[in-house]
């Protein structure tokens, strides 16, 4: 960690661009799919042909107000578009429809979790607006090739209050909107297919000043991990630019994540004027009361309710909780374990530790596990009433993960059922102790370690399936004669 | 409201409009007329009266969320002077390099 932190300060805020997950476009029925061929769901509005009109999608006004209420912000009504001008082969039309001076949600704030606890970093607000196509700058005989697949696609601008000081307060700001939108089933937040797209701005300052740096804005930034270096990078600069006595210059930046760098966009000869005007295609949008109540009423349990819940219904650590409640998915199979095994500790433990060792190793999301949510609480449920030990449930979920066999039908047929009768656990004990009269010896003459070997030795006899409790409980008899 | 040539050269840049020198003149002329229209509105006494975007008093009507056009890429691809593989082709244009 450099020491800059004594001095200088850094002021960040972020714009995120969110694809919501419509079947159709913002202002066609054209399809939204991802990866079909160039071309093949864009349709006369997404390529601007002449008299057509937008038609609005009612779908992303209740996404919109869904995020709106999740960020605990103000719903404008009326809320109304506006054009954004400028010229790029991948925005037909030569202006972006977006939204203004009555963006749809403004003025809300998200909780995020810091190492100086929670912070309150306020959003400015959240607008509308299509997405661009896509431009291939391979060789097309010394041209570009332009597929508009993407061009409409509706997106969501969240834009956050520059109340961000440091890179790992970016990223929990990030994936604090990643689980939301995950959460309201807006988008699906992929940011490797670009469904969640990061800017940042950053500028810095002397401590104490109230007045801020000149800030610059770093694009192309595609994960989490990406966010955090990108910012990071871009602070050092900022700071040694300024300790040597140079200036920042405002201008967009691209992040380069191989030589983790920030390097300056080529910069035009005029700055981008956008010259916003109302979009005349469009009527402004009354946002009935009846309408907004009735979208409230799907609004789902989200992620600090949710972790707040596990806390007092399960009992379970606030850690544990937050881990388990930040993703959807987890959060629901972790539910589903639960109802079967009945042991929220338990099945927490087994959820964060074996089975996500697992799906790390295969590189597979919860939806794809290779146990389902019964299975896994079935094998807890026999390790809670005595069927099993630990030890045996770890090699039947080994088991489990790679057939398409049920937890009693390998606990039966594989005789693994936990030996808890106490004669046969003494006689196990008797032979270990018969067979290891020197080790016998040093334990009763004190070496009292030698206790984890005897219990090691008649685990090791009984295939592992002694219960352990009662191994102890009777081991400590026998060697205290 | 005056006009500098630079202002006006910018206006046409930002338009992609290719203003020859000799026409400036004339075209200034035009354009600060058309603004001095503007300045007569904004004297207008407005305080009273709440913005609106749009000029009829109607909300916008929409559409449920349904695919509902087909793939017309060949037909479309047609009206482009120059295609290939599914792609429309344009000038090089690449805007964030060096």
């Amino acid at each position: 960690m450099k020491n800059y932190a004594d001095n200088w300060e850094a002021v960040i805020g972020l714009e995120i661009h969110v694809q919501l997950s419509t079947k159709s476009k913002l202002f066609s029925g054209a399809s939204t799919n991802f990866g079909a061929l160039p071309n093949t769901q864009a349709c006369n509005i997404d390529l601007a042909m002449p008299g057509v009109l937008p038609v609005l999608n009612e779908e992303v006004l209740r996404m919109a107000i869904k995020l709106g209420k999740a960020l605990n912000a103000d719903i404008n009504s009326p809320t109304s578009f506006a054009r954004k001008n400028y010229f790029y082969p991948d925005s037909p039309k030569g202006y972006q429809i977006s939204q203004m001076d009555k963006p749809i949600v403004e003025s809300g704030y998200l909780d995020i979790d810091t190492e100086n606890g929670v912070k309150r970093i306020g959003v400015t607000r959240a607008h509308l607006e299509e997405d661009a196509g896509k431009s291939l700058h391979d060789d097309f005989d010394g041209q570009s090739g332009i597929d508009l697949n993407r061009a409409g696609t509706p997106l969501l601008e969240i834009v956050s209050e520059p109340e961000i000081n440091t890179p790992q307060e970016a990223v929990a700001y990030l994936k604090s909107i990643h689980s939301i939108i995950r959460y309201l089933e807006i988008s699906d937040g992929n940011m490797a297919e670009g469904s969640m797209r990061c800017d940042a701005n950053v500028s810095v300052r002397k401590k104490g000043d109230t007045k801020l740096g000149t800030r610059t804005e770093t694009k192309n930034v595609n994960s989490f991990r990406f966010v955090e270096k990108a910012i990071q990078y871009e602070i050092d600069r900022q700071i040694n630019e300024l300790e040597s006595g140079n200036q920042i210059t405002q201008e967009t930046r691209l992040y380069d994540s191989q030589a983790n760098t920030t390097r300056p966009m080529r910069s035009k000869e005029f700055a981008n004027d956008y010259r916003y005007f109302p979009e005349p295609d469009l009527l402004p949008i009354n946002l009935e009361k009846e309408f907004i109540e009735e979208v409230m009423a799907t609004m789902p349990e989200m992620p600090t309710q949710k972790k707040i819940r596990f806390v007092s219904e399960f009992n379970l650590s606030e850690y544990d909780a937050d881990l388990l409640a930040a993703d959807k998915d987890l959060a629901n199979f972790f539910e589903a374990v639960v109802k079967v095994s009945n042991s929220p500790k338990l099945s927490a433990n087994w959820i964060m530790g074996e089975l996500s060792a697992e799906l790390n190793n295969e590189n597979l999301s919860i939806n794809e596990s290779k146990i389902n949510s019964n299975q896994l609480g079935q094998l807890i449920l026999r390790i809670e009433d005595g069927t099993i030990s630990g030890k045996i449930a770890k090699e039947i979920f080994e088991k489990l993960w790679s057939s398409d066999k049920e937890v009693d039908e390998i606990i039966q047929g594989e005789g693994l059922e936990q030996v808890t009768d106490d004669k046969e656990i003494e006689s196990m004990i008797d032979e270990v102790i018969n067979n290891n009269p020197e080790q016998l010896e040093q334990y009763r003459s004190g070496k009292d370690r030698l206790f984890g070997f005897f219990v090691g030795q008649v685990m090791k006899a009984s295939q592992g399936k002694a219960n352990p409790k009662q191994v102890n409980d009777i081991l400590r008899k026998k060697l205290e004669k | 409201m005056a006009l500098s040539d630079q202002e006006l050269k910018e206006i046409a840049y930002l338009a992609r409009i290719n203003v020859k020198e000799d026409s400036l003149p004339s075209l200034k002329k035009e354009l600060e007329d058309i603004l001095g229209l503007f300045e007569e509105l904004n004297a207008a006494e407005t305080s009273e009266i709440s913005a609106m975007s749009h000029p009829l008093d109607l909300s916008q009507p929409t559409r449920q969320d349904e695919v509902t056009e087909e793939n017309l890429r060949e037909e479309l691809l047609k009206n482009a002077p120059s295609v290939q593989s599914g792609l429309f082709l344009v000038p090089k244009v690449i805007e964030g390099e060096e």
